[in-house]
């Protein structure tokens, strides 16, 4: 019989934080300028310049330390990782090693067999390095340091993992815990947030971990799973070979499915940290740590149990409305406005739920404004418009956040609400299919429902079929 | 007293420092750094015990700037002294991970 493995995975998790400027200095963190139009002699590493730290980076690092249940150290220092490569224009990054801001925390995650506390070992404040293009036509690489000096945190996970779902979960909750925080937007493909795994296998039941290995360039969900179920069948296959697995790092291909060694271990680097002398210590104080608590906002465990018991909504939907900061922040920021919570909940629900999956889009990537939906509700409530032209609408707003007041005014969709025009039209029906009319009588009633549609039709479907109804009832009662 | 930096250590340094040291360069740099490790012996005769370990002379804390653009597009004067450039980069030897 073969024998069973078990899978040990760690986490070591980067996310851009979304500060206005870089770590040390006052340049934009914005993405997309041209090449080093945002730096300057501090994150370029020009000698004599000295790095200021950014207030808020250590704000946004204590707010996801305390809502992941971590302890804070209120000392803490910035230290020296001194490597070569020229995307490090110092020589070295500038790091946390001995006293990391955040350590021993940990998030509860959701997993098949119930929940399961994933520990954080430490969390630390660090600056992103360059980015290097390697170019087309000659030998060589261009270095834009636009990237160089946006602020870090890396997140440290404890091998609490055993599988790729896991894995997903709890990248998925950290997500959402530092989203919710507004602390990153947390974007694989766009690299705001980006995971390094750790893993080594074992016979089940053993005590001792294996030799790990460490994956990078895991840009999606995906990609991980794929990542995790390939070098867990490299190494169990290693193993049953009778060889050993090297302590190294790998680069995964996605494309390929196939990881490739970067370095081993014994070409390993020798960072020799050491404490930065450019930075002086940071002093937490009670009263600081304290308002950092206060402002903690709603995060999603939360939100779920207010929104059950303010708006009274399946548990289905409140799952799906909270897995997205943006989703929940459309969802009560049109309930403000216009305060019908199933209403609103309906359209996002359904409409906006089967337009994404159209498009294969993200939540995230909604762009309609509240106001909008708001305003096709109030529109739909005084009968302005029914709801097949509603749908219509909205789809208008979805694409291009139309003002729906404003369109169906140009598109001439409003519903006609004039009893008198509505009553011509419907004598004219009734008299141009007199067949109908006495099928009518004669105790047919389908013959009523060709006339509602008849009429529907030639009102270009802007009546409101209650009161075509009602009028046509009249009109053959006569 | 037996040899406290050996060649090996010294061929390890330069590598780390991506130096390159003629064979003189190494017995003196053997010699510098033989003396600043006694020199860190005598410190080490010090009683320290309940002293906190130090890394910043001044009794100065939390230095901060509020999170505000400052910087423009300096572009220009930043690679003014860049060996080579191109495209608005820095241009150095082809590095592939």
């Amino acid at each position: 019989m073969s024998k069973q493995y078990e899978t040990v995975i760690g986490l070591e998790v980067h996310v851009e934080l979304a500060t206005k400027t870089k770590i040390f200095c006052g340049c934009s963190t914005e993405f997309g300028g041209a090449p080093n139009t945002h730096t300057c002699p501090v994150c370029t590493g020009m000698p004599g310049s000295l790095p200021v730290l950014n207030k808020q980076v250590v704000e946004y690092a204590m707010a996801v330390g305390l809502a992941t249940n971590c302890k804070i150290n209120q000392y803490c220092k910035f230290d020296r990782k001194n490597y070569f490569y020229p995307d490090n224009p110092q020589n070295y990054q500038i790091s946390q090693l001995y006293l990391p801001i955040c350590h021993d925390g940990g998030i509860e995650i959701e997993t098949s067999a119930g929940k399961k506390v994933i520990g954080i070992h430490e969390i630390h404040m660090e600056e992103d390095a360059g980015k290097l293009v390697h170019d087309e036509w000659e030998d060589c690489s261009l270095v834009d340091f636009n990237r160089s000096g946006v602020p870090l945190i890396e997140i440290v996970s404890e091998p609490d993992m055993r599988s790729a779902d896991e894995v997903i979960a709890y990248l998925d909750k950290l997500r959402l815990i530092i989203q919710y925080l507004g602390a990153s937007d947390c974007k694989l493909q766009e690299g705001s947030m980006r995971a390094d795994v750790n893993l080594s296998v074992r016979e089940a039941g053993a005590s001792e971990f294996g030799t790990r290995t460490e994956m990078k360039n895991l840009n999606s969900f995906k990609a991980i799973a794929r990542a995790i179920e390939g070098e867990r069948a490299r190494q169990i296959e290693l193993i049953e070979e009778g060889k050993k697995v090297i302590q190294e790092t790998r680069r995964w291909d996605d494309n390929k499915e196939y990881s490739y060694a970067m370095r081993s271990k014994e070409d390993a680097q020798d960072y020799r940290y050491f404490p930065e002398p450019d930075l002086v210590p940071i002093v937490i104080s009670d009263e600081w740590l304290e308002r950092v608590k206060a402002n903690q906002p709603e995060l999603r465990d939360e939100k779920k149990l207010r929104y059950k018991k303010e708006y009274d909504i399946p548990e289905y939907d409140i799952n799906i409305l909270t897995s997205s900061k943006k989703l929940a922040d459309i969802f009560e920021n049109t309930i403000a406005l216009c305060n019908k919570p199933k209403e609103v909940s309906n359209w996002l629900m359904v409409e906006t739920m089967r337009l994404l999956k159209e498009e294969e889009k993200e939540p995230d990537d909604i762009c309609f404004s509240p106001v909008n939906l708001a305003k096709l509700i109030g529109l739909i409530d005084e009968g302005a418009i029914n709801r097949t032209v509603a749908k219509e609408v909205f789809e208008v707003i979805f694409r291009e956040d139309a003002d729906p007041e404003k369109y169906i005014e140009e598109k001439g969709l409003k519903t006609v609400n004039d009893e008198g025009a509505l009553r011509s039209t419907i004598e004219e029906i009734v008299e141009a299919n007199p067949q109908s009319v006495e099928d009518y009588h004669a105790g047919k009633t389908k013959a009523m429902g060709f006339l509602v549609g008849q009429t529907m039709k030639a009102m270009k479907g802007k009546a409101d079929p209650g009161m075509v109804n009602k009028i046509l009832l009249e009109i053959l009662a006569e | 007293m037996a040899e406290r930096i050996t060649d090996e250590t010294i061929e390890y340094v330069g590598i780390l420092a991506k130096l390159e040291l003629s064979d003189e360069e190494k017995e003196q740099a053997k010699k510098d750094m033989t003396n600043m490790l006694n020199y860190i012996d005598k410190l080490n005769e010090l009683d320290t015990d309940g002293v906190e370990p130090m890394s910043h002379v001044f009794p100065v804390n939390n230095v901060f700037r509020e999170d505000v653009v400052t910087n423009g597009d300096e572009r220009e004067r930043i690679l003014a002294n860049a060996p080579a450039k191109k495209d608005g980069s820095f241009k150095v030897p082809k590095t592939v991970e």
